[in-house]
This record gives structure tokens, sequence and C-alpha cells, in this order.
């Protein structure tokens, strides 16, 4: 078990810590709901330390990093990030991610905690000579700050006005380091990801909590905040068995380039898809857990893959598989061992207040 | 932790508050510790035989639902609906506001199974060291 750089400043806090992804991490300070609903109003602070991160030097003329992502890398703008994929031959997901492009041939990849290694692996066996990959995981230090009021405290603490657009960066100085921040995250909200060196990690996350209006958040509320928008959770509602499609995730696929996997889609939807994502609301407080059958007239259909009580609507909601084609709004069941509960199938975002989209208000003068 | 000296206790962290032929139960402060935010209990119906030890209630978290066992074994004579709309008051209160049921107990005798108040605290502690 891996510890975060930060788990002093938890224990300090209080926080309940459990293993996650191979580390040991801060699940909750002062409670899961009271969390969630200081990040949908105010600004809450994540220590993402645990996430694993890839440096690479690729000109895209002479490297394959293109063909390794669904990202369609050739068309992104130096200082934009998207979100995007590893698949397998069979269209599985390896990863989900987020590329940034640092300039013309440099990159940095950012993954999931739990698949660090692998990816690893598979990127080192897979990218040819005219690529070089860095795991800089081990030096990198990511805390993420999420909520309608992320930006004042990110101008103030930076001292400038930092006008981001969604999935743009920039690199700012502090503390004598150079500190990447971008308009990124995975609550809904407005929001910035913050990654440091390391060595000032810990002054970095003391200097955000000294802004009154910043509390620090759990994995826990992150768990309920990604789950209100509909986000998927690698290694719970998506995995290297379950493609893109499949998952309802094809949005994210620049289909105008080539990468490993393509194949396997285009059959999949030539020839339809065995199961599909679904999003479903129960009709009362009672919440569908990871694994309950999902129930259909009667019949099983497919299984829960996330489920959680939703701080800001009061009821259950979740998403799972199922293998039939049935329309939002009608009527299903959730069911394991004694239990049953009424919901209903909805469309995602569960949330639909969040402040995620804020617009950036541009200068006139700069057309 | 809070643990009262009037009442008795089972390993699983419910409490029973004997009164005469009756008793009043719940779950403790360290199980409500525990478990963090109640979202929703499903509470056993009135009418409703119990065992000792048997299953009486879920209570769900945020994160996930858990069995509640009955410290003894009786008849459902009372619930708190106020749990209904209201589970955080299990957070809030849990040897008062927060209490499950009452029942009208069988066998005044198992309560020799159950701790009191200084043991349940040792074993309670224990289990959070």
């Amino acid at each position: 078990m891996k510890n975060t750089l930060l788990i002093e400043k938890h224990k300090k806090l209080g926080a309940k810590l459990a293993p996650f992804g191979g580390w040991l991490m801060p699940i909750q300070y002062s409670g899961i709901i009271e969390e969630h609903n200081w990040v949908r109003t105010n600004a809450g602070l994540f220590d993402i330390c645990h996430m694993g991160e890839f440096e690479i030097e690729a000109d895209l003329n002479k490297s394959n990093l293109d063909y390794l992502i669904t990202v369609n890398l050739k068309t992104m703008l130096q200082g934009t990030c998207r979100y995007g994929f590893m698949l397998n031959e069979s269209g599985g997901i390896i990863d989900d991610l987020v590329v940034y492009r640092i300039n013309d041939n440099k990159w940095m990849l950012v993954v999931n905690a739990a698949t660090t290694d692998t990816n690893e692996e598979y990127l080192r066996k897979h990218l040819n000579s005219e690529t070089r990959l860095k795991n800089i995981s081990g030096s990198l230090g990511k805390l993420d700050l999420q909520g309608p009021l992320s930006k004042n405290v990110i101008n103030d603490l930076i001292g400038i006005n930092i006008n981001l657009d969604y999935y743009a960066f920039g690199y700012y100085a502090l503390f004598g380091e150079k500190i990447i921040i971008s308009r990124t995250g995975y609550t809904g909200e407005l929001g910035y990801e913050l990654y440091m060196p390391n060595n000032r990690i810990n002054d970095l996350w003391d200097k955000i909590l000294s802004d009154k209006i910043v509390k620090p958040i759990g994995l826990g509320a992150r768990d309920t905040l990604r789950l209100e928008m509909g986000y998927s959770l690698y290694g719970q509602d998506i995995d290297n068995t379950t493609s893109v499609l499949e998952a309802g995730l094809g949005f994210f696929i620049d289909w105008n380039k080539d990468f490993i996997g393509k194949e396997a889609l285009l059959k999949q939807k030539e020839c339809g898809l065995k199961r599909r994502m679904i999003c479903f609301a129960s009709n009362s407080r009672r919440s569908p857990r990871h694994n309950y059958r999902i129930n259909y007239k009667g019949g099983d259909i497919g299984i829960v893959t996330s489920g959680s009580f939703s701080p800001s609507l009061g009821v259950g909601i979740g998403m799972g598989y199922i293998t039939e084609e049935i329309a939002v709004g009608e009527e299903i069941k959730l069911i394991e061992n004694l239990v049953t509960i009424e919901a209903k199938i909805v469309r995602m975002p569960f949330y639909k207040k969040g402040s995620v989209k804020y617009k950036e208000i541009k200068n006139a003068c700069a057309g | 932790m809070l643990v009262p000296d009037n009442l008795f206790f089972t390993k699983d962290h419910e409490w029973a508050k004997i009164e005469g032929d009756t008793a009043t139960i719940g779950i403790t402060d360290f199980a409500q510790g525990s478990l963090g935010n109640i979202t929703f209990i499903d509470l056993p119906k009135i009418g409703q035989g119990l065992k000792q030890s048997g299953l009486c209630a879920t209570v769900e978290s945020v994160k996930a639902a858990s069995d509640v066992y009955s410290p003894l074994s009786g008849e459902v004579v009372k619930v708190n609906e106020e749990l209904a709309d209201h589970p955080e008051l299990v957070n809030k209160s849990p040897y008062e506001s927060g209490w499950f049921a009452v029942i009208k107990i069988n066998n005044l005798k198992e309560k020799d199974a159950l701790m009191d108040a200084k043991k349940y605290k040792e074993y309670a502690e224990n289990l959070s060291k």
C-alpha cells in the first residue's frame, strides 16, 4: 500500500482513510453529504496524488502515439487537453485518460492510479522507438480544486485572473516552481486540476485550504459527485472487458483517425451492441448498489455497476449495463436478496445544475 | 464515543434499553460513526417477530447497505416513523431520537448474552485501535 504525500495532513484533519487503487487515501473528513454539498456550492480540495502521469516526447510524424490513443492528437492545440481512452484490440478499455498537449512534440497523459503500472507496460510495449516515455507519477503531485467558487480561489492563489477555457491549461509560477493548472475535473462543477512537484505539494495544500471557502473533500464525495454526472469510474463501470460503445462513451471517439480497437468498434456498430450502459434513479431514498440485478417486467436484463444515494437529488441513483434496448422513462426494479428498489431509466446527467460549463468572458478587442 | 450506562449492547453494535418487559432498540454511536451519513433505514413492521441476533433492519449509508440484528427476541410494538424522512437522526442522536423500534421481550434471560456499557466500551475501543 502506498501513502499519499499528504497523509499526515489527512490524519490531522481527522479523515477516514481507506485503500483505493493501491493507495491509502482519505475517504471522508466531515461527512460525505456535507462535503458533496460544499463542492456543489463553494469549492473543495481533493488530494489526487495517487493518479498517474506520463510525460511523452513524440513527433507525430514519426511516433505512433496517436495510434495508441483514441484522442486525435494531430488536431489538438498546444495548451489544451482532451478526454479519451487507450483500447485493446477488441475495443475494451485499458484506461480512460486525459491527454495534455504541452508543445508540438511534448505530451502529458494522466491516468488512473490502479492502472498506472499496467499502462506503462502497455505503452512501452507498443510505442515505437521514435517515442520517449517517462513515468513522472513519482515526482508530480496532483490536487483538484472543484466548485462554482473555485475560480476566485485559483486567481487569489496565482495572483492573476487566469481565464482558462474548459479543457485548457497553462503553466503558472508558484513557490518558485512551475505548476500546471488545467480547467478540468470530474465533478460536474467549474474546477481545476493542479500539478505540482512533490516537494511543494504540502505547501500548495495548506495554501489553498487557508482560503475559508475551501474545504478538504474525500474520495467518498468524489464518487457521489461523479456519479451524479453519470461519469464512469474505471474498474467499476468500465474496464478492459467493456467496450467504449457499450459504455455509452462513443461520443469521445474520433472516427476520422486510426487507433487500436477501432476495427472491433466498427464491427460492434455494424452488428449491434450486446449490452449498453443506462442510468437510473430510484423512486425513494433507497439506493441501488454495485452488482444489484436490473429487472424489467419480471426478467433480469443486467447488472448495476455503480449505485449510491444522491445528496443533490435525495434519491438513489446508479448506472449499469443491460442487454436489451429500453427507453428512458421505463420502470425497472433493482434487486438483491430481500431488497427490491423501484426505479426509472433516466437520461444522464442526474444533476443538471453543475457549473462545469462556465464560460470565460473574453475581452471584446481580442475578437 | 458515546456509551450510555443504562443500556445493553451486542457485538454488532446494536443497543437495547430494557424497561420492564419492553426494550427500545437501535444502533450505537460507534456504528453510526463507522457508517457515516445514513440515508435510508428499512425498519421492521409492527407485529413482526424478531429473534435475538436475527435480521431486524437494514441501514443504508451513502456508500453501503448494512444489516442490523435484533439484540433480543420479541414482537415489534412500535417503530420510529420519524426515520423515514430523517434517517440522519441516527447520526445526530443514536441513543435518543435515532431509536429504531420498541419490542415486547420474549425472554429476559437473553440479556445475559449482551454486554453492559463498560464491557462494550472496551470492546468498541479495541476495534478502533
